[in-house]
């Protein structure tokens, strides 16, 4: 047994955690931390919180329909695109699909999955803050709550049966750990023994719902128990720590030990989407208390603290990460509306009769203008 | 030609094309160890192993997203339900995943994928599982749906749903695992929406799926002893539906009458209606009629059960109601 899983001999109460309240590291595991890794999670969680802030921009102003902010939960997508090898399957829930932008996935056409143009891999047909990527080997969440992780456990289990390297990683919120797929996956993994880990970011709040009110357990890593697989809770506010934790458990899948549940603890700072307003429901103290364990402010301090960040630097990053997002957004923003026949495309793997009868009366009528530029 | 009974034919599908191309593997409850449910597995552990016939944990929603999953990644899953009445349990994985992952990520994700077990009533199995599950599966796009009657077909079908790169649903039948048909050896496929004309006739058209194809031709024969002679249809496959070999029948015939299991409400025979009115509204002498199940819960009482499933009796009365239009 490794050492994260060995901490989590109680996943009743045990916490893991790397960053230490000095902004240094937990000398048991600093080695495994060079400059240019905290660097790059430094930088990733920098981009990832400028990012939403600008989206957030853009949904406001009806340039895009729907956005989910990520904001006081990056380090867990962000950790989960560095400690994956390149070709691990994902399989997000609502806030971990940027994972696939440190994975190397173009950010102009991340950016289009928002806008569902002609840029847009999914063509338009996916809602935004669903990312999809198979250049990257992740594949969008379901809407529904739930259903991505028995499919993750699905691939892990054909990559065991095919004797692949890969292994899968598929994410669920606090709140979709009361939905049937929560158990059915937990289960299988186990029974089944799979190379994959399943990791829930227990961010307190399920739109209105408390985490409480979810689960009469101590904690949503005990209930791995159950399962007869290990459980861990590590501090989701604390990249380095949800890195190591998840490289652990990625390295135990990959030696065919099964898989492992992660409960990251940290909190959606944020609403729970451009449609929520949790002032209704949350008090503002409790949201405070958050903001001062706000997982960039703590990796901004590590980099201070090692010297590699010098005295505004944080700010001219900042700066020229928004420039870049912006210059993205341009290039999306240049996109054209798909063409109205593309409906028909991908329903199935070729085009059916009673489609192409479809299309054509489709085409027959005139074409209709569309909000946001030429129709095709 | 040699005869093999409804389920031995499903079996001899799925092992020819398990033995064609490794990716392809059964799961579902009960398939491996104890055979299947309804035996259609017989055998089929011993041949390929536990990696390749899956017995799986109680959770009808959970093994179809594995399946689902295994199948966006190269393999092509054969998903038993125990009868279809329990993939309600699953419905979701079906809607909105097996079906949507292609088009909603716009090609990247494909999920070739077969779900199969029997449909609709069996013998006095009641209100929870008994039913017709078809009018739910018909009307989603991306999904296939195929319905095999006879023995052949149950071979074909199921071959041809394997090999397809959709999620494709088999229904068969409970009542049908039993009966025997000359059945074509080696490779046999039937394409996936084509219907087949099963009794030729001048007078009125019935069209029907699965069990009801038995039950349709009996009401032919007593309606041939009246001298009314029926042309007998079955479709096969419902999505996509074969309309056309309906139409061609009614212009002939002028008169259809749709038979079915599942309830009145909407449903294949309701889309059927819909596209013959508009296609031979000349040719139409009486009224489209619907047969169908009765609009309630199914009975467990036997004689009950029976006034609520279309028998022959019932579709010979719904023709002479249309021959007297």
């Amino acid at each position: 047994m490794t050492k994260v899983l060995a901490s989590a001999q109680d996943p009743m109460f045990g916490l893991f955690r790397v960053i230490q309240d000095d902004a240094t590291l937990d000398p048991a595991y600093a080695a495994h931390f060079s400059d240019a890794l905290l660097e790059r999670m430094y930088r990733e969680v920098l981009r990832l919180r400028v990012l939403d802030e600008r989206m957030l921009v853009i949904q406001r102003q009806g340039r895009i329909g729907f956005y989910g902010e990520v904001k006081g939960q990056e380090a867990t997508p962000i950790a989960t695109g560095l400690a994956l090898e390149a070709d691990d399957w994902i399989f997000p829930a609502l806030r971990e699909g940027a994972a696939m932008l440190v994975r190397g996935f173009d950010l102009s056409t991340y950016i289009a999955q928002c806008y569902g143009n002609s840029c847009d891999v999914n063509k338009g047909r996916q809602m935004p803050s669903h990312y999809s990527g198979r250049a990257v080997n992740q594949v969008s969440w379901s809407s529904c709550i739930g259903p991505q992780v028995p499919q993750a456990v699905g691939v892990a289990w054909a990559m065991k049966l095919q004797k692949k390297p890969q292994i899968a990683v598929g994410f669920l919120g606090d709140g979709a750990t009361s939905q049937a797929d929560f158990h059915n996956a937990m289960n299988f993994a186990a029974v089944f023994k799979v190379p994959c880990v399943i990791i829930c970011q227990n961010n307190h709040w399920a739109i209105s719902v408390p985490s409480k009110a979810q689960t009469a357990a101590p904690t949503f890593a005990s209930k791995a128990i159950a399962y007869g697989m290990p459980g861990v809770r590590v501090d989701g506010n604390d990249v380095c720590a949800v890195y190591w934790a998840i490289r652990e458990a990625a390295a135990r899948a990959r030696r065919g030990e099964g898989p492992t549940f992660i409960e990251s603890v940290t909190y959606r700072i944020g609403a729970h989407s451009s449609s929520d307003d949790p002032s209704r429901y949350r008090d503002e103290a409790e949201v405070q208390q958050w903001r001062e364990r706000d997982p960039l402010d703590r990796m901004r301090r590590v980099m201070s603290a090692r010297g590699l960040l010098t005295e505004g630097a944080h700010e001219v990053l900042a700066a020229q990460l928004d420039d870049e997002i912006k210059a993205a957004i341009a290039v999306v923003e240049q996109g054209h509306q798909p063409q109205r026949e593309s409906i028909f495309e991908d329903v199935y793997a070729s085009l059916p009769w009673h489609l192409r009868e479809q299309r054509e009366e489709l085409l027959a009528t005139a074409p209709a203008v569309t909000h946001g530029g030429a129709t095709h | 030609m040699r005869e093999l009974r409804y389920r031995e034919a499903l079996r001899e599908a799925m092992t020819e094309e398990m033995v064609r191309d490794e990716r392809v593997f059964i799961m579902g409850e009960e398939v491996g160890h104890y055979q299947g449910a309804y035996k259609v597995t017989e055998g089929m552990l011993a041949q390929f192993g536990e990696k390749r016939v899956m017995d799986t944990p109680i959770a009808e929603e959970g093994f179809a997203g594995i399946a689902i999953g295994a199948a966006m990644v190269g393999l092509r899953p054969i998903v038993e339900f125990m009868t279809w009445n329990f993939s309600a349990v699953a419905f979701d994985q079906i809607l909105s995943n097996a079906t949507k992952l292609r088009q909603m990520s716009g090609g990247q994700f494909t999920v070739p994928i077969v779900f199969r077990g029997p449909n609709g009533a069996a013998r006095q199995t009641a209100a929870q599982h008994s039913h017709a599950m078809e009018t739910f599966y018909a009307q989603i796009p991306g999904l296939k749906v195929v319905v095999p009657s006879t023995a052949a077909d149950a071979k074909g079908l199921m071959a041809s749903a394997i090999r397809d790169d959709n999620p494709v649903l088999v229904l068969e039948d409970e009542r049908l695992y039993g009966i025997k048909g000359e059945v074509p050896e080696g490779e046999h496929l039937v394409p996936i929406g084509v219907a087949a004309v099963r009794r030729a006739g001048t007078q009125c058209t019935i069209a029907t799926w699965g069990k009801m194809v038995p039950v349709s031709l009996e009401a032919a024969e007593l309606l041939a002893a009246e001298g009314v002679q029926c042309e007998v249809i079955d479709l096969r496959s419902l999505r996509p539906l074969d309309h056309g070999t309906v139409a061609t029948s009614v212009r002939k015939t002028g008169r259809l009458v749709i038979v079915h299991e599942a309830w009145p409400y909407g449903g294949p025979g309701a889309e059927l209606s819909d596209r013959v009115q508009r296609d031979c509204f000349d040719s139409l002498r009486a009224p489209i009629v619907r047969c169908t199940g009765r609009d309630a819960s199914m009975p467990y009482n036997k004689k009950l059960e029976e006034l609520t499933i279309p028998g022959s009796a019932t579709v010979t009365q719904a023709v002479r109601a249309v021959m007297a239009y």
